[in-house]
């Protein structure tokens, strides 16, 4: 695909693609349903900032709920780096026994959880984050059921994160391109009709790329 | 049973590499190291490690952990501008907790191994491939006898070099025992057949392992709920397979202690025969 062409799709994409406001109240979802199913204190997901190279929190549902969207943490130490960098999943009882880690985590959100359940968000080849899962209630062990679980809703997660990448990389070839935007625009209204109308704009559609071919 | 001698070092540099002529053919007589009945009481019985080098790529190591004791050397891989690995000396300990961890777990089982500290984290998420391959090349080079790997990278661009990596140190004898991943995606290197894979079972015994009829994963040991060393002098609780992966990684160990002529292939066979749903259990 030519850049040229990579763009009109990304702006297409765009135009059909439901605002990053859904994404957000997505991700949120995703974050109450974490915490539901594992009948836990608290839950987070934190996505990868590529640029700054730091895991910046997305949603947060729970203790600490409040302020805590938008802190960000070095992307490669503490336990979501680990997470992160290893690509692997990592379940932790009595945490809070670490000084160091209970006094980092506090200053940073003032709650230091004795649990956690951490996930990497794997999209393919890409890491796109960290999801976890903290203080969930210690009234069993932990079994290798729970941790397949915690694997399973980690990839639906992060099918999720994909699209709101791909959004946002839509998005801001949208921004750099006004004749994107009009295609963006008319792929998203097209989208929206129904029925005979719908069938109308696509053979108007047709006959405009015969013209233009 | 008597051990046999190992086969001369000397004797086998001296021989063709790439083709076997019919006058060589009689001199690479090789001794077979196995039993005619391998069990864990000749695999690893009365062995501590010792005499054994296990590096823990991994968050590097806290010092004077009491669940750890001496990390006989601790270097931090690094890539510079133009992509040279440099290790130096780590003055960081352990930044994670998760490289304690797992030199505990080789503490407890292979108490008189030597633990070796190659920290591939902290640098930022954005080189970690680059660094894991630069610091497992550098434990390749040093020639430890175990190399415990409690991670992965889904990068393919990191694939083929990996792989590479991982079948020089199959044929220098370095073991590589890698986690293998437990969720729905491609990762490196633990599916290579060169290294040995390990998932968790459920079961609190440290010594009860078993062999996967059905791999790629080819081995499960304790991985759920296991007490371990955390930065912090202290301990936590901790599930995954990048816990069980140092478990074979120690009794590795204890075998290569034992047997320090096996080959990967021949501890892996060794392991095999001494599972416990294979021939453990019974000794």
């Amino acid at each position: 695909m030519t850049p040229d062409e990579d763009r009109l799709h990304a702006a297409v994409a765009a135009g059909v693609l439901a605002a990053e406001d859904d994404f957000a109240r997505l991700l949120r979802s995703v974050v109450e349903v974490a915490r539901a199913i594992f009948g836990a204190k608290a839950s987070s997901i934190m996505l990868l900032d590529e640029e700054t190279d730091e895991l910046v929190f997305a949603a947060v549902a729970g203790e600490s709920e409040q302020g805590l969207v938008g802190t960000r943490l070095a992307s490669s130490t503490g336990i979501a780096g680990w997470v992160l960098s290893s690509q692997t999943p990592l379940v932790l009882e009595d945490v809070s026994s670490d000084p160091r880690f209970a006094r980092d985590v506090a200053e940073r959100t003032g709650y230091v959880p004795k649990g956690i359940m951490a996930v990497p968000l794997l999209a393919d080849e890409r890491s796109l984050g960290v999801l976890q899962v903290l203080d969930r209630p210690q009234r069993s062990r932990f079994s290798l059921q729970e941790m397949e679980l915690l694997g399973l809703f980690a990839s639906q997660a992060a099918i999720a994160l994909d699209l709101l990448a791909s959004a946002r990389r839509a998005r801001a070839a949208l921004a750099a391109d006004p004749g994107a935007e009009v295609v963006a625009r008319l792929a998203g209204a097209l989208e929206r009709l129904e029925g005979p109308r719908r069938a109308a704009g696509l053979a108007l559609l047709e006959q405009l790329t015969l013209v233009l071919d | 049973m008597s051990e046999p001698e190992p086969i001369a070092e000397d004797d086998l540099e001296e021989l063709p590499a790439w083709s076997l002529s019919r006058q060589a053919a009689g001199q690479i007589e090789i001794a077979n190291p196995l039993p005619a009945r391998v069990d864990r009481e000749w695999a690893l019985g009365g062995s501590t490690g010792a005499g054994v080098r296990v590096c823990i790529l991994d968050s590097g190591i806290e010092a004077a952990h009491p669940r750890v004791g001496e990390v006989a050397s601790s270097v931090v891989i690094t890539v510079s501008e133009d992509g040279e690995p440099i290790a130096s000396a780590d003055t960081e300990g352990d930044l994670c907790g998760h490289g304690t961890a797992c030199a505990s777990v080789v503490r407890e089982l292979a108490p008189e191994a030597e633990i070796h500290s190659v920290r591939v984290l902290g640098a930022g998420f954005s080189g970690t491939g680059r660094t894991l391959l630069a610091g497992l090349r550098y434990a390749v080079e040093q020639g430890y006898e175990v190399v415990n790997m409690s991670l992965s990278t889904t990068k393919r661009k990191f694939g083929d070099e990996l792989h590479e990596l991982a079948d020089l140190a199959y044929f220098q004898r370095t073991v590589l025992v890698a986690s293998a991943h437990n969720m729905p995606v491609e990762s490196f290197p633990w599916r290579f057949s060169s290294v040995i894979s390990v998932g968790s079972h459920e079961e609190a015994d440290p010594f009860v392992f078993y062999a996967n009829p059905d791999p790629p994963v080819e081995f499960f040991a304790r991985g759920v709920d296991v007490e371990l060393g955390w930065t912090g002098g202290g301990t936590i609780r901790a599930t995954g397979n990048s816990f069980a992966t140092p478990c074979i990684s120690a009794i590795a160990a204890l075998i290569l202690g034992k047997h320090p002529q096996l080959t990967p292939f021949q501890l892996k066979t060794v392991l095999y025969l001494i599972s416990t749903n294979v021939g453990g259990a019974t000794t």
